[in-house]
């Protein structure tokens, strides 16, 4: 059957979300041939619609939907109604990423057995492992047009680069680069080259940047088995008396209750929404929740060890001129617990405007402290610390029973506890990007503290066993067969990577795993 | 901003407001900056109120290279969300009138004119929990920043796509490394 689809075809794979994860798997299902539906929340834009705007283009973008926190992490002072700047738009956060495209480390699958017991940590491994995933990373690459993978060139280092470059020689770091970014250093799959636009969190308006919403899904459209439908939110998943789910409940632009029925479901929320939408399909057979017989649905939310250092300098940098994360540092990426913590970080560039820059460099800071360090804007560098951090139990998304959103449901809360793994890496990362600027003759540093969590994992894992985790090694819940997780929130650990290569190689082999599955009846 | 007047007439209930970097005139309506040639009308707060935040919001982010007028942009969005019955009103209202009155305790006279940066940060440090300091905080953080006729003064350059983007404007042309 070609698209669109009826409501109560009960044929279709129903995937919730159109981001890294849920655009990928929807494209890929597609491609091999299955009938599917992708349903989002947010709009559809197109490339003519991005803003080169901070703030006009976060109104345009984030998810705005309200949200609480609670826990000892800096964003719950900061930004306690935003715990995180993700997408609801179709492409999900893959239009605000800034394609940054790294492959774990090995040792990084095997967490719990490469770190031993971490007091307080809920470390396991991970059912899979770099050798099992090589294929598809490599797929993953030839997809999203991966600099320094294929054959394809790394992009051109701008001032930014240029300052972190300068400061790794002076330190001795070895491995430092314009990085692996999904990023078109030349034409290719149709999309440009990187026209060193700057604003690439807002939408790149070149399209030189990999996004499922015009690098995917049209590709799936194109098959004729694939129907988007936009503005469309998912409230409930339902099932069956046999515990086989059945379809899903959302809401349409028009704000009417409508039931798509389904063969199978895939979850790609986000890892907010993911665990809160099978929490709040709750029901008499699985009473805390769809394929929580585990207890792990919202546990382990992990959100990277981040922070950013800021450098200001006698002369001009104009670090927002181009692509605002093609500059990586890699030699404190390695497990070396001998600084002090497990796991490891990475320095990759970073620029935001003047207008971010008010509200991020220093949280409720003011005076002359403050501004004389906006005074700086135009000789400041950035850079940016993503880390492995520490999934912790009590580190999980809940729901408010006493607020609803204005579909009756109840909001999520985001807790997060920093682990002192992570903020013993924080804090060893601040000081060696200090002396990196200082080296390169930085008048004045800036320890920033975190942001709204822009990677967000871990609240579904991925477990060998049923009981320690909510989906096996394809993503396919323990519990329900035809129930799936296809977006980050099935990281066992996070590793010190961005996610979004790992999301979009699992996604791939996923769809692979639900094809033959169909093929052989199981679902 | 809506220019009220170019060469404002000053009413005889009128007063000068001396420390300000462009002195302001406060009206029974308005607040004007004669040397700027420019004018806020105070749509919902007391005038007094709005020439007070316009002092404030400099102390909070003190930028001497930026003129009163931007400060007045912002502070004149407050007013125009601070409609009656607006909880934002008096959050305003109240906190202006008591930081008047920490002022005169301290130093005699209006916060507006108190004579020192310093002693006015102060002032501000004392009461910086307060939600009426966070109101003011919050909203200039991004009222002030955000403001496209600042950032050329800064060094930022806005939009770049419908120029091209930086490629052939100096994404790598730092020359000092
Ligand atoms: C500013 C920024 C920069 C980033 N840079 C990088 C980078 O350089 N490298 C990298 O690897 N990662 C980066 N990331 C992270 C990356 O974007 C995410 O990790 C990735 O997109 C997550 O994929 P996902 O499928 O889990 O969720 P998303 O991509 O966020 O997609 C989730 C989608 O589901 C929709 N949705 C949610 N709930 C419902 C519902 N109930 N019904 C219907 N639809 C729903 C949402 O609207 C959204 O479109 C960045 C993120 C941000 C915000
Ligand atoms: S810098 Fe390159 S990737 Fe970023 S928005 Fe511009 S064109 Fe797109």
């Amino acid at each position: 059957m070609p698209a669109p689809y009826k409501t109560d075809d009960d044929s279709v794979v129903v995937v919730i979300g159109s981001g890294a994860g849920g655009g990928t798997v929807g494209s890929e299902l597609a491609l091999n041939g299955v009938d599917t539906v992708i349903l989002e929340a947010g709009k559809r834009y197109s490339i003519e619609d991005f803003v080169n705007d901070e703030w006009e283009s976060f109104g345009q973008l984030a998810w705005l939907d309200e949200r609480s926190t609670s826990g000892n992490w800096r964003v719950h002072k900061d930004f306690a109604g935003l715990p995180a700047w993700i997408v609801k738009s179709v492409g999900g956060s893959t239009i605000h990423w800034a394609g940054a495209s790294l492959r774990f480390q090995d040792h990084e699958w095997k967490a719990k057995t490469t770190y031993g017991d971490v007091a307080g940590a809920n470390l396991l491994d991970w059912p899979i492992d770099g050798k099992e995933m090589e294929p598809w990373y490599t797929k993953a690459e030839d997809r999203m047009g991966t600099t320094r993978t294929h054959g394809i060139e790394g992009l051109p280092g701008n001032n930014n680069f240029k300052v972190m470059k300068a400061g790794a020689d002076k330190l001795g770091y070895k491995e430092c680069s314009t990085g692996r970014m999904s990023i078109n250093s030349a034409p290719r799959d149709g999309r440009g080259s990187c026209q060193q636009i700057g604003f690439c969190f807002q939408g790149c308006k070149s399209g030189a940047k990999w996004s499922t919403l015009y690098a995917e899904i049209p590709k799936g459209e194109k098959t004729g088995k694939l129907e988007v439908r936009p503005e469309c939110h998912v409230t409930r998943i339902e099932h069956d008396d046999k515990g086989k789910v059945t379809g899903v409940v959302y809401f349409d632009k028009d704000g009417k209750e409508q039931r798509q029925k389904a063969r199978a479901v895939c979850v790609a929320g986000n890892s907010i929404e993911s665990p809160r939408l099978l929490l709040n399909s709750a029901s008499g057979m699985f009473k805390d929740g769809l394929a929580n017989s585990s207890g792990q649905v919202g546990r382990n939310y992990m959100r990277h060890t981040t922070g950013s250092v800021y450098g200001i300098f006698e002369k001009p940098v104009h670090m927002f001129r181009g692509t605002t994360m093609a500059g990586i540092i890699q030699d404190e990426a390695h497990n070396n617990p001998k600084r002090g913590f497990v796991g490891g970080y990475e320095f990759e560039t970073l620029s935001i405007g003047l207008p971010f820059m008010a509200a991020f460099l220093d949280p409720g800071g003011w005076g002359r402290d403050f501004s004389a360090a906006m005074d700086g804007y135009s000789n400041m560098a950035g850079m940016w610390i993503v880390g492995e951090d520490m999934p912790q139990a009590n580190n999980r998304i809940t729901l408010n029973a006493d607020k609803k959103d204005k579909y009756g449901m109840p909001t999520p809360n985001v807790h997060f506890d920093d682990h002192p793994n992570d903020n013993a890496m924080r804090n060893h990362a601040y000081r060696q990007g200090a002396a990196l600027y200082e080296a390169v003759g930085a008048t004045r540093t800036f320890p920033t503290p975190p942001y709204p969590s822009t990677h967000n994992l871990g609240t579904n894992r991925m477990s060998a066993d049923a009981k320690d985790g909510v989906v096996n090694q394809h993503g396919q819940t323990h519990d329900i067969k035809n129930l799936f997780v296809s977006d980050g929130s099935q990281f066992t650990t996070g590793a010190a990577e961005n996610p979004t290569l790992t999301i979009v190689a699992l996604a791939l082999r996923q769809a692979a795993y639900i094809r033959d599955q169909m093929a052989k009846g199981e679902i | 901003m809506r220019l009220i007047d170019r060469t404002p007439k000053v009413d005889r209930r009128s007063f000068l407001a001396s420390t300000g970097a462009a002195a302001l005139v406060v009206t029974s309506t308005s607040v004007l900056c004669p040397t700027e040639s420019w004018g806020v009308e105070a749509q919902n707060l007391k005038p007094e109120t709005v020439r007070t935040l316009i002092r404030m919001s400099r102390d909070i982010y003190p930028h001497d290279r930026l003129a009163d007028r931007f400060y007045a942009v912002a502070v004149k969005g407050m007013d125009g969300k601070a409609t009656e019955g607006a909880p934002l009103k008096a959050t305003l209202e109240d906190g202006v009138a008591k930081l008047d009155e920490a002022a005169k305790a301290a130093h005699g006279v209006p916060y507006a004119d108190v004579g020192w940066e310093h002693q006015r940060v102060a002032l501000l440090r004392a009461i910086e929990g307060d939600p009426f300091f966070q109101t003011v905080r919050g909203d200039l953080v991004v009222s002030l920043y955000n403001q496209k006729e600042l950032w050329p003064i800064f060094g930022y350059q806005g939009e770049s796509a419908s120029q091209g983007g930086y490629i052939k404007r100096g994404f790598n042309d730092i020359d000092w490394l």
